[in-house]
């Protein structure tokens, strides 16, 4: 097939599937007259004319960005984010921006002034959050590729509610610029994949030092696509603090499958234990909300984005700010201007931040102690009704098992592993920093010994 | 003002900015004076998703003023981010250090009547600019003007051990001399490279404990700060006096009417929720690279000033007036060494040569390119070996600041070289000799005081081109005959 005739497939699966705002809402900005332009301008690369949609909180050249919110509604970035330019250096070609939760705040695709996304498996379900549009349009078959991000489980969970491969990885293995930021020590550049693959040829294009980036390592890409093979002498931990009595007996059955997939390519499994891990989710919603609280500031209506006017700057801001950003975006940035203040800082941020390194400790100590990668359930459920959940709260939990990985810094990644009445249900796992390549090594294996098992 | 018993307590606050080519996080132009607006980017601009990436040249910049000013330069600081909403602040909240600034405890020598007084520097760290607020550009609008946004600018915060507007101004120039010399900023007040807030409280002689303090802002001078520090202080005194309370709050210097008012925005009741700016890694140096900007600064101004009294035999005045800058320094150096005659040199550059500079509103690289040093040596030196008078010597300085000539060529063609031989010379004493009979047989007589008037004559007779001193010699020799 012809690059343009791949972009044009692309566009006509979009509409088959009713990619917009009558149907999954997965794309929210996309120009087809300008990709096809792309598409026969691309002089080769690994991606040469591969069909990829962008998260709308990546800055893209020619399409808006506006983070799923109302204050960035039409905001055009004059700059491309580092991962973008990357994977249209190597041929891709961004067929459409993706929806998403506000400024990535959210687990369902729900908190989306574009309104809510939907699950193309089941359109009465979410497709996961916060990258829900970016995972439902590679599960959807618009693209193979995808961008998301991730600051707390924003790829993991909807690639497992979708039942399609994302990847989280090393805090600073890819650039952040362009990344519009949520919560800057959390958050990363994460792909979405058809397969384990896809995904590996996704991040492998997009890794590596980026001078616009402080905080991206200088470390040169990853060789990540190794290919299934046997898994000699790797030693697999099962955290028992992520099997909780608690959990879904049939969502436990499939991890149990997939375990015994690993031991059969010669994995060794072991319990493990990670004690600090109820932590993650209290902790998480200091620093994020935290960070937030700052990064937001910038939306003031001074510059560019809404402005609405009101009697005075105070005034302006107040109604800029009030009307331009959601309930969930409001209430984590006052939630984090509170744990900043003078008097509550040391309480709040300041022991979240110990308590952050006692987590990371928890990863070190098994890591050190001979395993090279853990496995868990990516989420506690399958992907869950529209509107079923009303609770910020219980949402919050949705990211029980995938936040700690964000609070480590440390890569992981969710693939399927079967299906419980009719929706995906995704296995996680996680490896030491930078420790991608063994990581892939496992997904490898683990996708070709569960066959087409992963998908029923 | 009748405050005996009554002592002020100051501490400044000096924003200087680093003299970088780019912005502290990105590679914008840092240059004064740009159309507005011309000097930004998506990092500057706080467009979404631009990262602030740090400018390693600031840094060394940093680590200069901090050792210049005896600081302990920190191994491990962090950035951090002090959020507040403001049009000119694009991020809504800057980029600098809070509790792990890049150097700590240094020192600044200064001095008070004569005798040399420690004022500790409590603080140095790195920040960046904000963007200026145009008010009166647009009739009911204010104007953002970002070229100076992520401007890198260190912060000296010095103790309160400063105890008079005097000392403050003295703190103030030793301070500022001390950059200039190191190169870490142009310190210029006009341009915003230097700015000032002052902290002043008032208390009872003898007292140990500090009372509540205000803050003086819009500080556009040294000798603003010293009027503002007197006018606030007295303001205290005279407020503690009659039982009132002095309230921890913002003061402006109006320069136009000379008063010290309360700011309209209460500042101080700012929460400017610091946090550890989580987009740039702490900043780390390397102990060896520290060590090497320390081999690297110049000699500083206290060290040249105690050489130049030392090696030249300058008064303290003199050595002081010739360190006041590096290039003033540079430029007294180099015509002392070309002509051979530092006190000459000393001389001409403290008299002359500043005189000159005060007339035309020059600065002193200005003047040396004009009249390089070498140049100057050259008249120093005809002096010196009596070629010329003194005030030939002052005629050829001004001939030359007009234009090009080297000194003797200058004196010769103004005929202003001394007759320095000897059988002239006697001529015209024979001739004086004879002309005044009375006054030379009293001369011979053994009375001196006739030398003077004698030698005058001598003088008279050549036209002025006669060197005094062997004509003065010439007459006692011939007197003693």
């Amino acid at each position: 097939m012809s690059r343009t005739a791949r972009v044009e497939a692309s566009f006509a699966r979009a509409a088959e599937v009713k990619a917009g705002a009558d149907g999954l809402n997965c794309i929210i900005s996309a120009d087809r007259e300008q990709s096809l332009a792309d598409a026969a301008a691309v002089q080769g690369g690994a991606l040469a004319g591969v069909p990829v949609v962008i998260k709308d909180n990546l800055a893209t050249l020619t399409l808006p960005t506006t983070c799923g919110s109302r204050v960035l509604a039409g905001y055009v970035s004059p700059y491309e984010a580092t991962a973008v330019r990357r994977l249209r250096a190597a041929g891709a070609v961004v067929v459409g921006k993706s929806n998403m939760d506000e400024f990535a705040m959210g687990s369902s695709t729900e908190n989306s002034a574009y309104g809510p996304a939907r699950n193309p498996l089941d359109p009465t379900r979410v497709p996961g959050g916060s990258s829900g549009g970016s995972a439902a349009a590679v599960a959807a078959g618009i693209a193979p590729i995808a961008l998301g991000s991730e600051t707390g489980g924003s790829v993991r969970q909807p690639a497992a509610f979708c039942g399609i491969v994302g990847v989280k990885p090393t805090y600073g293995r890819v650039s952040r610029f362009g990344l519009v930021a949520y919560a800057s020590s959390l958050d990363c550049v994460a792909p979405f994949g058809r397969t384990v693959d896809d995904a590996a040829l996704a991040l492998e294009v997009i890794s590596g030092h980026d001078a616009n980036d402080a905080t991206c390592a200088v470390r040169d890409a990853p060789v990540l696509r190794a290919g299934a093979g046997r898994l000699d002498g790797v030693v697999i931990g099962v955290p028992r603090e992520y099997f909780p009595p608690t959990l879904d007996a049939a969502i436990r059955q499939r991890c149990d499958a997939a375990l015994d997939a690993l031991r059969a390519r010669g994995a060794a499994v072991r319990e493990v234990s990670l004690p600090h891990t109820d932590l993650a989710i209290p902790v998480y919603y200091i620093i994020a909300p935290a960070e937030c609280s700052s990064n937001l500031a910038r939306f003031d209506g001074v510059r560019y984005g809404m402005r609405v006017e009101g009697d005075g700057l105070q005034a302006m801001y107040e109604a800029t700010r009030s009307q331009g950003f959601g309930a969930e975006v409001t209430r984590r940035i006052l939630l984090g201007t509170y744990v900043l203040s003078a008097g509550y800082y040391d309480a709040y941020y300041g022991k979240a931040q110990e308590v952050r390194a006692l987590i990371a400790r928890d990863f070190t100590r098994v890591f050190a102690d001979g395993v090279h990668a853990l496995f868990t359930p990516t989420t506690p459920t399958t992907a869950f009704a529209l509107g079923s959940i009303s609770d910020p709260y219980e949402m919050y939990l949705s990211d029980i098992f995938t936040v700690t990985a964000n609070l480590a810094g440390i890569p992981a990644m969710s693939l399927p592993i079967g299906r419980v009445g009719g929706l995906p249900v995704g296995g996680q796992l996680m490896a030491p920093h930078f420790g991608e390549a063994a990581m892939f090594r496992v997904a490898y294996a683990l996708e070709d010994e569960l066959g087409a098992e992963a998908h029923q | 003002m009748s405050h005996a018993d009554w002592e002020m307590v100051v501490g400044l606050e000096v924003h200087v900015q680093l003299k970088t080519r780019t912005k502290a996080f990105c590679g914008c132009s840092a240059a004064f004076g740009a159309a507005p607006n011309a000097n930004t980017c998506p990092v500057c601009l706080a467009l979404p998703g631009a990262l602030p990436v740090l400018n390693a040249h600031a840094v060394e910049l940093a680590i200069r003023a901090a050792l210049a000013t005896e600081c302990t330069v920190h191994e491990r600081s962090v950035f951090a981010r002090k959020n507040y909403f403001y049009p000119d602040l694009p991020k809504g909240y800057q980029i600098s250090q809070f509790d792990q600034p890049i150097a700590t405890q240094g020192r600044i020598v200064i001095d008070v009547d004569g005798t040399d007084k420690v004022v500790g520097i409590t603080r140095i760290h790195m920040e960046e600019d904000a963007g200026k607020s145009v008010h009166d550009r647009f009739a009911g609008f204010t104007a953002i003007d970002l070229n100076r946004s992520g401007v890198p600018l260190v912060e000296i915060v010095s103790e309160p051990d400063i105890r008079s507007p005097a000392e403050a101004g003295a703190y103030l120039r030793k301070l500022r001399s001390i950059l200039l010399y190191a190169g870490v900023s142009d310190c210029s007040m006009e341009e915003g490279s230097l700015r000032v807030d002052a902290n002043v409280s008032a208390r009872r002689t003898g007292e140990t404990a500090l009372r509540t303090r205000t803050e003086i802002k819009n500080l556009n001078s040294f000798s603003a700060v010293e009027k503002a520090l007197h006018l606030e202080w007295d303001r205290h005194v005279t407020t503690w006096k009659t039982n009132g309370t002095i309230e921890q709050q913002t003061m402006l210097w109006d320069q136009n009417r000379g008063t010290v008012r309360r700011a309209r925005s209460k500042e101080g009741s700012h929460d400017y929720r610091y946090f550890p700016e989580p987009d740039l890694p702490p900043l780390v140096l390397d102990r060896r690279a520290i060590d090497e900007a320390r081999a690297s600064l110049p000699e500083l101004p206290d060290a040249r000033r105690a050489r130049f009294a030392r090696d030249y035999g300058l008064g303290a005045y003199d050595a002081d007036v010739l360190t006041a800058t590096r290039e003033l320094a540079d430029y007294f150096e180099a015509a002392a060494r070309d002509s051979g005659d530092a006190k000459h040199a000393a001389n001409w550059v403290t008299g002359v040569v500043l005189a000159t500079i005060k007339e035309r509103g020059l600065d002193i690289a200005s003047f040396a390119a004009l009249l390089p040093a070498s140049r100057l040596a050259g008249v120093i030196a005809m002096m010196k070996d009596g070629s010329v008078s003194s005030s030939a010597a002052k005629t050829i300085f001004a001939l030359m600041l007009e234009g090009p000539g080297d000194a003797p060529a200058q004196a010769a063609r103004e005929g202003l070289l001394q007759v320095g031989d000897d059988a002239q010379l006697r001529q015209w004493v024979d001739e004086v000799w004879a002309e005044h009979p009375a006054e030379a047989a009293r001369l011979a007589a053994g009375d001196r005081k006739l030398l003077g008037p004698l030698t005058g004559l001598v003088m008279k007779k050549s036209g002025g081109s006669a060197d005094p001193r062997k004509v003065n010699q010439l007459l006692a020799a011939r007197a003693g005959t």
